[in-house]
């Protein structure tokens, strides 16, 4: 029998690598990730010699606040095993929604808990959809695609613009430290992030939604509440997509109804890179975020080259694709039972 | 029936009766679990043990019937429920969860909190608390894929004592073990009746039931037979009370198995110098016409390795297989079903049943994918061979049309079976055909086995239970660490004789005189 035994003798350094990668393998995609974003941060001041700037580097995650949050959201479906198609469509509705609400003179306290509380309603149905119907989440969460994006046409067919004051503090205040800035927005996706990551790795809801991402059946005989966190990772995700609403209005200073059209396939990407698999199990919020970080670091290079924008999603397929090979080859490798 | 009435049952089970559409699973059965006893919950496959323990774990309801635990009626709903009611199991297939460490698993759900949430090190040192009280010291933070199937269920043991776990049930633990194994999952058995905790045990060995058990109830057709002290039942009762009829079988396939074999001529396979490195050290395989050749080792000796080699299923890098005499490259299975060699793999659920099939797709699958998809088999051809095998090897329930997933696993072997024998096979090999399945089926198989032989059909036999081996083959070759290790005439060597080879034998190639 191959136990191995705890009471060796003083490791070595090799030993020590050799016990961190065969205890934490499935950190390494996310490793990789930090990888390619110091690669790709260096790559960039070596060849436009302003790119490392703190104006720079505070814009990369201003402009991408929404998308970090989706990510974090995203995370805990994809850790299940699942995947939430709808967080675009969701995102432009409650964006939309709160816009148009503002315009008519509802109070800001009033219209932000109605944001947030639509992106989790929707994602309450794709979570029982999922749960009590048995329905695939691919389909599920597809038809929270539409219904989102169907609400939101319902809402305005045009774009709606926002003048309310605390919404466009959001954006508009600037917190400086040195040359770096950040503005709530910013603080409101870092924050999401480290609640997401505390909720995944420090409480029995996140380790919950590892196992069902291991094996369900396991969690379900171990006694887990394995149906209740299934539906909360959508209601989450579904939170998340309500936030990112409020965020992306509180940048553009307006609302439209196509909105993130094709951002949940960004958010996806971005999840992968960051080392979460998508057969659920192994991920990371904060691989999630260093994954948004690469994807924005792609998108602002792109701009600095003032080509296509189109090059951004070629380069991330591209990583994409490599990233699901290594993951496969990791996992793979791992687990090898001994 | 005997019922110890001196020391109260922790978990009295009575007038159990479950219905599934069409099947009567359990009929009014009464069953009594006592502290501090291992009791053996014997019966052949669709005797109803899965029903009875799956009552007992909250994973069926119960139609009619009580379930009283330390005295109080309970209801069930969930596995939640029984966990909270002090019952635990660790079933045959380890059910936690590869992708997290040894010492959550052993935690998860129950790990200790402090001001910030889960403390981990607390997880851990918990863990290897629990760990260390089976006598198991693991690095609790490697994680669980890494480690053997064995230790798995060690683990999951350990996790059913976090739970305070009161009534343990280990559904078949032991059919992927070894011997050595075993020996340590026993010990721990034994510690924990020392504690008082009440062990429900379902194994197919029978060797293992008398060795470990206290008490056994044996159920037949989903009625209870009876309840004996093991001290008060000898094998040939049990065996009896679970087939019903008496089994002479046994004995019948041995004597149709003990035949001579013509190895005068050109071989059926010769396998010359065929391994693979890092996976099998070049071997030697030579199968007559008509012969039943047995493979023979522990787990992880190079058994499914070799035979992997054989169908192309893993590519071998080193030696020749010759077919007939005539040089026959097989790189790929399809290379092995055009030479009319039939595998059936060792792993049932993953790589053998479609689950949602019927058993009659399941049945004509191999046929079909010989013929190849564009001339599909008429519904008469697929009426033909389906009629003629689930007769010829007496499949239950006996409809073809029922999807396989609801048969017991020694019906669903028997569709395997059917399924590689409609191709019409020359070879046949059989990599563990009898694990985990009932007494009876595996009578059943055994005796298709020797019958098929008798008429021609070579056939190359994998299977830890070393006793059918000798019964059933006219060769056994040993193998031991990837490495064939000798050959070996089962009409010349005892089941001890075997097992001290597999064990002892010095690192000279062995050969028996013919």
């Amino acid at each position: 029998m191959s136990a191995t035994v705890v009471d060796a003798p003083a490791p070595t350094a090799m030993d020590r690598v050799r016990t961190f990668s065969a205890r934490r393998a499935s950190v390494l995609p996310t490793l990789a990730a930090i990888v390619i974003l110091v690669i790709l941060l260096i790559g960039a001041q070596a060849e436009f010699g302003n790119f490392l700037s703190p104006r720079n580097l505070s814009a990369l995650l201003l402009d991408h606040a929404y998308l970090m949050v989706l990510a974090v959201g995203m995370t805990f479906v994809i850790v299940t095993g699942g995947i939430d198609l709808s967080v675009g469509s969701v995102m432009a509705f409650t964006g939309i929604l709160g816009s148009s609400m503002l315009a008519s003179g509802t109070p800001v306290w009033i219209v932000i808990p109605v944001m947030l509380a639509g992106g989790a309603a929707i994602g309450t149905l794709i979570g029982v959809l999922v749960q009590y119907f048995n329905v695939q989440p691919f389909i599920a969460s597809l038809a929270g695609l539409f219904l989102g994006r169907g609400l939101a046409y319902v809402v305005s067919l045009s774009s709606i613009r926002v003048e309310n004051e605390p919404i466009l503090w959001l954006q508009q205040t600037r917190f400086l430290i040195g040359d770096w800035y950040i503005t709530p927005t910013g603080i409101i996706a870092l924050a999401v992030v480290a609640a997401g990551a505390v909720i995944m790795a420090l409480t029995r809801f996140g380790r919950t939604v590892y196992a069902i991402g291991g094996s369900e059946q396991s969690a379900r005989l171990m006694g887990l509440s394995v149906a209740r966190t299934k539906v909360l990772v959508y209601v989450i995700s579904g939170l998340c997509g309500g936030l990112a609403g409020l965020l992306l209005t509180a940048y553009s200073g307006a609302g439209y109804p196509r909105n993130g059209i094709g951002t949940e396939l960004d958010v996806i990407a971005c999840v992968v890179i960051g080392g979460t698999l998508l057969t659920g199990g192994r991920g990371y919020v904060l691989g999630s975020m260093i994954g948004v970080f690469v994807f924005a670091t792609i998108n602002t290079i792109i701009s600095f080259m003032g080509a296509e924008q189109s090059w951004t999603h070629i380069i991330i397929g591209a990583l994409l694709l490599l990233f699901i090979v290594v993951q496969r080859a990791i996992v793979a490798r791992s687990d090898r039972r001994t | 029936m005997t019922v110890d009435t001196d020391v109260p049952p922790l978990v009295s089970m009575r007038g159990i009766t479950i219905a599934f559409p069409g099947v009567l699973a359990l009929d009014g059965v009464d069953f009594f679990l006592r502290p501090g006893e291992v009791h053996s919950l014997m019966g052949e496959n669709g005797a109803g043990k899965s029903t009875l323990i799956k009552a007992l774990t909250g994973v069926y309801a119960i139609d009619s019937g009580t379930i009283a635990v330390a005295g109080e009626e309970r209801r069930f709903d969930s596995t939640a429920d029984a966990q909270a009611a002090g019952i635990s199991t660790v079933y045959q297939e380890v059910n936690l969860c590869a992708n997290l460490s040894v010492g959550e698993n052993v935690m998860l759900g129950h790990e200790p909190r402090g001001r910030l949430g889960i403390d981990w090190s607390a997880v851990h040192r918990e863990a290897a608390e629990y760990l260390a009280s089976l006598g198991l010291h693991l690095d609790t933070r490697s994680p669980l894929a890494q480690h053997s199937i064995a230790i798995q269920q060690l683990v999951a043991i350990s996790r059913a004592m976090v739970l305070e776990a009161k009534v343990l049930i280990l559904d078949e633990p032991t059919s992927s073990l070894d011997r050595g194994e075993v020996e340590q999952l026993f010990t721990v058995m034994r510690a924990l009746r020392e504690r008082g905790v009440a062990i429900l045990f379902v194994s197919h060995f029978l060797d293992q039931v008398y060795e470990i058990s206290d008490r056994i109830t044996v159920l037949r057709n989903g009625r209870l037979i009876g309840e004996h002290l093991v001290a008060e039942l000898p094998r040939e009762a049990l065996v009896t009370e679970m087939i019903g009829r008496e089994l002479d079988e046994l004995s019948a396939i041995s004597d149709a198995a003990d035949r001579d074999i013509d190895r005068t001529g050109t071989p059926v396979l010769r396998a010359a110098g065929v391994g693979k490195k890092g996976v099998l050290e070049p071997a030697d395989l030579e199968v007559f016409e008509g012969e039943v050749v047995g493979l023979a080792g522990l787990l992880g000796s190079g058994r499914t390795e070799l035979v992997r080699l054989l169908y192309g299923a893993d590519k071998a890098d080193a030696g020749s297989i010759e077919m007939h005499g005539e040089p026959a490259k097989v790189h790929a299975p399809r290379h092995a079903i055009d030479r009319r060699i039939a595998f059936s793999s060792e792993n049932r659920r993953s790589e053998g049943v479609v689950a949602d099939l019927t058993v009659a797709e399941n049945m004509v699958l191999g046929v079909q994918a010989q013929r190849g998809w564009v001339r599909r088999l008429s519904k008469a051809e697929q009426d033909a061979i389906v009629t003629e095998y689930m007769e010829a090897l007496g499949v239950r329930p006996a409809d073809p049309h029922v999807p396989i997933g609801t048969l017991s696993g020694g019906n669903q072997q028997k569709v395997l079976l059917a399924r590689w024998l409609a191709m019409q096979p020359e070879l046949l090999i059989l990599d563990e055909p009898t694990r985990g399945i009932d007494v009876g089926a595996k009578a059943d198989i055994q005796r298709k086995v020797a019958e098929l032989a008798a008429k021609g059909l070579s056939v190359v036999f994998i299977s830890s239970e070393l006793e059918e081996v000798l019964r059933i083959t006219q060769r056994v070759a040993v193998l031991r660490d990837r490495r064939k290790i000798g050959e070996l005439d089962p009409t010349s060597v005892d089941l001890d004789g075997l097992v001290d080879f597999i064990a002892h034998a010095d690192h000279d190639e062995r050969s028996v005189s013919r």
